[in-house]
């Protein structure tokens, strides 16, 4: 090997570090001295994501530097120091700081800078631009002394940068030349939509408004006055009017640069010098500039093939984006303006929910050419590909932006994408590279992004990706796994069939004969601990099922932040008599516990300790108490209003059947918690339409409503038969119930469980009121056997010495965890929090 | 030589599941395992949830590592080495714990 030949790379942006990584990781690394040059004090950070820096990200947390890199690749990095010129005869660099570097080969990653219109004021204080970390750290510093922001420039970057000037408190206002947003990437109809989204959230939009000049103001730092008289008082002026190349290191070396700007390269990204490259946003190929560093990193790509000798030719970028501005959804593809001679458009706008779509189609309707997407950006992926690929569209393109003409499949199946198919454009991955790790052994998505780089630059393609990644695994047979866990090959609805058809009684059977080996873990065994207990419905504190239940079984009581335990007694029907309130407050009282009101109209006591347990139930046992089942996977409450027996307007007694259905039920184990209401009419007091088992009076009898839910994702029941009496409700709350218990997956509420059935609402219906599958008797005989089965499980727990003695604290000492912690508020008890705890510790050594 | 510190009898210990100790004003949970004959110590404080409740985590084994899931936000942690399977820059202590004539013994030395 000869003498290493030295490659400078001035700029050390997003663009400059993909090469140099992209150069390292080739086989030519070796044949170099690397040397780079940074302006910025600190190396290459993701100025894509520089406003996450106000929503607390740090300078670190936008690094695009490993740790070591240069130090490990031997690459020579001049920080805080710009290249000034360019000896293009005798071939060396020089720098501010005084360095001369000779180089054989030169790339320019100069970037661009932001563009500031000479409208006159610009230079005052408090006008910034929006590109570098110091300036993010400017505007900051000005934000604490003001009140109102003007960002100039309604493009994509003024959008971000109204976020930003958001995130710093300051009313904001965005100021646009043109009568659009995002002029470049939107047409009027999706530019509207935008603006209209974007006032939404308490931006103002200006637009078709020209800046003339920034003078003082009367109440702000600023003011505006536009060409049409009108004006605007701000305290900060942020410009982003676009960006220019930096090309004047170029330019004074005699190197060529375009007629408006930006260095001239060929396509191989070759300037006028045979030895220097220019690659990134400094760069014009073919009279176009490129602002995004997707088309920058494959420039990269091209030099570092063309330094191997390799032919990898730079042919243009798609300009094709998405974004989300402020958590609105954007997106642009290709043609959006139809400009092509003879496009069709296609226009799907939807006001109410502020959603803008348009398709932009050849002139025999069988290409995409473009699309605009506003407020719901979820078919890029797909659109994208059609458009890339020149995949031919489906008969009525229209279904691609309209929702559900169900008719016709919209979504591009993986399988359908060649090869060729870039995939993640960030880093430049196309389907055949993504088919070829997974044959290599990539079968998650973890391993797939680490072995490919995929999905993880802007994140835009990780569908996709899942897809192309699932489509491919169910292609080579292996099974998108549905295990439970890695100690059962088997779903919850299998190992309950199992557990049915051969009778099996324990854990420890089931995992000798079905399992794959190991002891288990916290997913199967509370999976299995729930089938056994809805199908056998023995005692769940008996030896062999003891060690399947989590905490809040194991010790009947449900575990709260500070490891002590809440405790509700069942209060059926929500009903309870003056002498059992007494005596509930009295263990309250006696135990110092914090009291409140349920959701489920019943009475929660908090603060516990496990040792407490016992004798708080011992006392709530002797006044007629019996477990809430508060802390299981299992029947909870049954809400009710108060009926017929009270109430004016009530038509029959709801308090009376929602006390006989809780006390039927109640122990029932299932994959989800369940909750039932009742109501007495129409007016719907007790909400049993926000529950898994409603049940609602009428002149004709009891409505029933099935499989709705309250919490994290609501969904009202549906109506699942009228008019029934007491005797047929029953039969088919026994049926919907026990057909839930068999074929749910683990921790599957009913509304997932019926919604992802085949058939849903009426399939069900046939079951459980036709008998479509014939086990209707077979549900009804379950379900009898859990309810004669029925038992408290605490005075069960009490009466059992040896049930007991789990319930210390410690096996070898009758202290109790000094660590627990109570403080007062509002005459109760609650936990104490970091600080107060420091305290405590504090005053206990004085 | 390790000082082996007598907790209490092998009858005291629940089977599959786990209870705790008071050692040297340490709380250490304490883990059996009859059918593989293994018994396990960790330190009974949960680093995530900040409170001591291991002892009250459910038992089991992930890959064939002994593991204790804990019962307030569900991380594991691995009774060989005390390594949290979620995190692991984050590691528990582990006890030596023996079981001599029936009588379950600890020590606190590493």
């Amino acid at each position: 090997m000869s003498k290493k030949q030295t490659l400078v790379v001035i700029g050390n942006g997003m663009v400059g570090h993909n090469f140099l990584e992209n150069l390292v990781a080739s086989n030519i690394k070796d044949n170099y001295e690397i040397v780079t040059f940074c302006e910025e004090v600190r190396p290459a950070y993701d100025r894509v994501h520089l406003t996450e820096f106000f929503s607390g990200k740090s300078a670190e947390d936008l690094t695009m530097v490993t740790e070591g890199f240069f130090e490990d690749n031997n690459i020579k990095i001049h920080l805080g120091d710009k290249a000034i010129a360019i000896d293009t005869r005798n071939k060396f660099v020089t720098s501010a700081k005084g360095a001369a570097i000779s180089y054989d080969k030169l790339v320019l990653a100069t970037g661009s800078y932001p563009f500031v219109p000479p409208v006159s004021g610009h230079d005052r204080k408090n006008c910034f631009v929006y590109r570098t970390i110091e300036d993010l750290e400017a505007m900051t510093d000005a934000a604490k002394s003001a009140k109102v922001g003007a960002v100039i420039g309604g493009g994509l970057l003024g959008l971000e940068a109204a976020k930003a000037l958001q995130d710093l408190n300051l009313k904001t206002n965005v100021v646009q030349f043109s009568p659009r947003l995002m002029s470049a990437q939107l047409d009027d109809g999706g530019a509207g939509m935008l603006a209209q989204k974007i006032e939404a959230l308490g931006v103002s939009v200006l637009t078709g408004k020209n800046t003339t000049k920034i003078i003082d103001g009367d109440e702000c730092h600023h003011k505006l006055v536009f060409a049409d008289g009108t004006e605007l008082e701000t305290d900060i002026v942020l410009f982003s009017t676009g960006i220019r190349p930096r090309d004047e290191i170029a330019r004074s070396s005699g190197i060529e640069v375009g007629a408006r700007g930006g260095i001239v390269i060929d396509d191989h990204c070759k300037t006028s010098d045979p030895d220097i490259y220019a690659i990134g946003e400094c760069a014009v190929w073919k009279e176009q500039t490129f602002g995004l560093v997707a088309p920058g990193y494959s420039m990269g790509r091209t030099v570092v093939a063309d330094l191997a000798g390799q032919l990898v030719p730079f042919e243009g970028a798609d300009m094709s984006t998405k974004l989300k501005l402020n958590g609105v959804d954007v997106a642009s593809i290709g043609d959006a303006h139809a400009k092509t001679k003879g496009s069709l458009v296609y226009t799907y706008q939807n006001g109410a929910d502020e959603i803008y779509k348009r398709l932009v189609v050849s002139s025999d309707k069988k290409k995409l050419l473009g699309a605009v997407l506003v407020g719901d950006a979820s078919g890029y992926g797909t659109l994208l590909q059609y458009s890339l690929n020149n995949i031919d569209l489906p008969e009525h393109p229209d279904a691609l932006i309209l929702p559900g003409r169900s008719d016709e499949s919209v979504g591009l199946g993986p399988d359908a994408l060649p090869a060729s198919a870039q995939i993640c454009s960030c880093f430049d991955v196309t389907k055949g590279q993504i088919c070829s790790a997974v044959e290599s052994g990539c079968s998650s998505m973890a391993s797939l992004k680490a072995e490919t780089k995929a999905a993880t630059g802007c994140g835009g393609c990780s569908a996709l990706l899942k897809s192309v990644l699932d489509s491919e695994l169910e292609k080579s047979g292996i099974a998108v796994s549905t295990d439970i866990c890695e100690h059962f090959a088997h779903t919850r609805r299998d190992l309950y069939n199992i557990i049915m058809v051969e009778d099996i009684k324990t854990f420890d059977t089931l995992l000798e004969k079905h399992g794959n080996g190991g002891s288990g873990c916290e997913i199967c065994k509370q999976a299995v601990g729930s089938i056994l207990a809805s199908y056998w419905n023995d005692y769940i504190l008996k030896q062999e099922h003891l060690s399947l239940q989590d905490t809040n079984d194991t010790f009947l009581a449900n575990m709260q932040k500070d490891g002590t335990y809440s405790v509700v007694p069942r209060m059926t029907g929500g009903e309870v008599t003056p002498d059992g309130l007494i005596a509930v407050g009295q263990v309250a009282k006696k135990y110092k516990l914090y009291t409140k009101i349920t959701g489920g109209q019943r009475v929660d006591l908090f603060g516990a300790r496990v040792d407490q347990l016992p004798l708080i139930w011992e006392e709530l046992i002797a006044a007629g108490f019996e477990s809430g089942h508060a802390y299981g996977k299992s029947l909870r409450t049954v809400k009710s209003c108060v009926g017929s027996t009270w109430c004016r307007f009530g038509v029959d007694d709801s308090v009376g059947l929602a006390i006989e259905l809780e006390n039927r039920y109640k122990g029932l184990r299932s994959p989800h918690k369940i909750k039932f209401a009742v109501s007495g009419c129409t007016r719907e007091c007790a909400e049993a339409q926000s529950k898994d088992i409603g049940v609602i009076a009428t002149e004709g009898g009891w409505n029933l409503y099935v499989c709705g839910n309250g919490g994290m994702k609501p969904r009202h029941a549906d109506l699942f038969a009228t008019n029934l009496d007491k005797e047929t409700l029953i039969k088919y709350i026994d049926r919907v119930l026990t057909f839930y218990v068999r074929s749910a997956d683990r921790l599957q509420r009913t509304s997932v469980w019926m919604e992802n059935m085949e058939g849903g609402l009426d399939y069900l219906k046939s079951v459980v009121i036709d008998d479509r599958l014939g086990i209707c008797s077979s549900l009804e005989n379950q379900m009898q056997h859990v309810v004669n089965n029925y038992q408290c499980e605490w005075k069960t727990t009490i009466a059992d010495e040896s049930k007991l003695k789990r319930f210390r604290t410690f096996i070898n000492s009758d202290k109790t965890d000094d660590n627990i912690l109570f403080v007062e508020e509002r005459g109760q008890i609650r936990p104490a929090n970091e600080q107060e705890r420091k305290h405590a510790a504090i005053a206990e050594e004085v | 030589m390790s000082n082996w510190i007598d907790i209490c009898s092998v009858n005291d210990l629940q089977a599959d599941s786990g209870i705790c100790a008071l050692v040297e004003e340490q709380q250490i949970a304490i883990f059996y395992m009859p059918k593989a004959k293994a018994i396990y110590a960790i330190n009974n404080y949960d680093p995530f949830g900040k409170v001591h409740v291991l002892s009250r985590g459910l038992l089991g084994d992930i890959k064939e590592e002994p593991m204790v899931c804990s019962p307030l936000y569900k991380q594991h942690y691995s009774l060989i080495t005390g390594v949290c399977f979620e995190d692991e820059t984050v590691k528990n202590t582990i006890y030596a714990i023996r079981i001599e004539n029936d009588r379950v013994e600890i020590s606190l030395e590493g």
